[in-house]
């Protein structure tokens, strides 16, 4: 048994006053795709943002690939990052180069390739997620959607032994969703990647992980394959799964209560 | 009664953690500096990342900096004679406008220029990097944004603004010579030659370099501060792009009048 990429260890997180991991333990088994699920603002981004040393924990530690990340100074911590790639939430796209620069980006700053070589990767992947044609459009002159696949195309280039990424699936048509899905399938079994994906969609996430994590108020709420959550399910994770509005899992942020708060005179 | 005493704790309480908040910030872009710093030896190995900035820093500066520097310069000319005639030195119009230049109105609304032109740019550019994430998607990269972004356009910045005040001065030297000389009919030679000879290269026009030395090195560092620590929403960047222009404008002036008293009296 290999021993998982990323260990994370009572790991708590505040912001301000409020906490959002409490004491929680979680790994990431390595060459397989684990997902992160829970509801909105319960700390998915941050979690991923944890892993990847952009913030620091309150109290306990992740061991990535058997070095403790927050422990690195900013060298090691940078071959360290060589080696993941991260699809942020807004894709973060550099506005000043065009499709085809921001791929490029990577290997232009961190190899020795030459410009055939390096167009060759670049159409490569590009082509990959369906923007081979738009590799001379600025990031102004794409969609959401758009944005988002190229910064996954710009995740990859470097080929990273781990990939974090946050909601891949929003903002994709039903086509791009179906290729993309593939794309991270096929990526994560044959390069033998290990991917960590945030995402809301239940569907699309069961039917590629294999495993996942439902988080919910600092806490690990539910783990376990696609299968075993199916049939587990504890009341809250099939409030969640199945989306149904009423149950254990809150939909409002921390609030007063409702009337409370209505008739209040101040 | 009760009331009042409330509001008042309220008052000392902001009063108290706004004048926390200013130390805070200043402790932070001391920090931002010296990461600067640190940064800059990088710069030489990407020369190509410092002229592209030259251009956006300091070419498109140009243009009103010659605009402005022309008329300033014509203005000069007309109130220097005007002040001049009443004394009959009209033939001292050269050393006036050449003076009033060089020491004071070319670094000085230089800077103001450059602080409303290349400084405002600047932080609304960081800004809004800072608010799409290209910081962290940079760092995610293993590349530092210090080395890549912020030290080659501070090497810009500081070196575009000696420049910029030498083209100032230069052409509102002619614009006053245009309206002395051409329109006023003050003497073409006199105009040339008291200015040759009452503008002293260490006194004059070396005290007026420095003054551009500080005011780029202030200015583009107030700029990059209030883009990189801006709040990361579409009103920070608006909010820090006001702020960038007015504290960059604010430290020139107060600056100005620190280094002049401090050149009159070495002198
Ligand atoms: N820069 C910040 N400063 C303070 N609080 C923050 C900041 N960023 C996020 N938060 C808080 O941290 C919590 C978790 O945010 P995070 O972005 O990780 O949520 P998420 O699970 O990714 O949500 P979503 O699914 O909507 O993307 C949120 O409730 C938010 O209020
Ligand atoms: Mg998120």
């Amino acid at each position: 048994m290999k021993s998982p990429l990323v260990e994370i260890t009572k790991l708590s997180f505040n912001r301000g006053s409020r906490i959002i991991f409490n004491n929680v333990n979680l790994d990431i088994e390595r060459g397989k795709i684990t997902a992160i699920m829970g509801p909105s603002g319960t700390g998915k981004t941050t979690l991923l943002k944890l892993i990847s040393a952009q913030l620091e924990p309150t109290v306990g530690s992740i061991m990535v690939d058997g070095q403790n990340i927050h422990g690195l100074d900013q060298e090691e911590l940078f071959e360290m990052r060589k080696r993941m790639g991260m699809l942020f939430q807004s894709g973060a796209l550099l506005t000043d180069l065009d499709v085809f620069d921001n791929v490029a980006y990577p290997l232009r700053e961190h190899t020795r390739l030459d410009e055939r070589m390096i167009r060759y990767l670049v159409l490569i992947k590009l082509h990959a997620v369906g923007l081979r044609g738009a590799a001379q459009l600025m990031p102004s002159e794409l969609s959401g959607g758009m944005l988002r696949r190229v910064a996954l195309a710009r995740a990859i280039v470097l080929d990273p032994m781990m990939i974090l990424y946050d909601e891949p699936f929003s903002g994709q048509d039903p086509i791009s969703m179906g290729v993309l899905m593939k794309l991270i399938k096929t990526m994560n079994d044959n390069l033998g990647l290990t991917s960590i994906i945030v995402s809301h969609d239940v569907n699309e996430v069961s039917a590629i992980a294999d495993y996942i994590y439902i988080i919910s108020d600092g806490q690990i709420m539910d783990q376990g394959t696609p299968a075993e959550l199916e049939e587990t399910a504890s009341e809250w994770a099939k409030q969640f799964l199945k989306g149904l509005p009423d149950g254990p899992v809150h939909f409002h942020y921390p609030a007063l209560d409702y009337a409370i708060d209505l008739f209040e005179i101040s | 009664m009760q009331h009042f005493l409330r509001k008042t704790v309220a008052v000392f309480e902001s009063l108290g953690d706004r004048s926390l908040d200013s130390f805070e910030r200043l402790g932070r872009s001391t920090l931002f500096l010296v990461r600067v710093f640190k940064s800059i030896p990088f710069v030489f190995l990407r020369p190509w990342l410092l002229i592209q900035q030259l251009y956006s820093v300091g070419v498109l500066t140009i243009v009103i900096v010659l605009v402005a520097g022309t008329f300033v310069g014509m203005v000069l000319g007309l109130q220097g004679y005007n002040i001049l005639v009443r004394f009959n030195s009209e033939s001292s119009l050269g050393t006036m406008v050449g003076l009033t230049l060089v020491r004071e109105l070319g670094p000085v609304v230089t800077a103001l220029l450059f602080a409303g032109r290349a400084g405002s740019a600047l932080t609304a550019e960081l800004g809004l990097m800072k608010t799409t994430e290209q910081f962290s998607a940079l760092e995610m990269m293993a590349v530092d944004p210090f080395k890549r972004v912020i030290a080659p356009r501070f090497l810009a910045g500081f070196l575009s603004m000696p420049m910029l005040a030498a083209i100032f001065s230069a052409v509102g030297i002619y614009g006053g010579y245009y309206v002395g000389v051409y329109l006023l009919g003050v003497d073409d030679g006199a105009y040339w030659a008291q200015m040759q000879k009452s503008v002293d290269f260490h006194e004059d026009f070396m005290n007026g370099v420095w003054k551009t030395v500080v005011f780029g090195f202030v200015a583009t560092w107030i700029a990059l501060f209030e883009g990189y620590d801006s709040v990361p929403t579409s009103e920070g960047i608006g909010r820090a792009t006001t702020q960038s222009v007015v504290n960059a404008s604010l430290a020139v002036l107060g600056l100005n009048f620190i280094l002049t008293a401090l050149m009159l009296e070495t002198s």
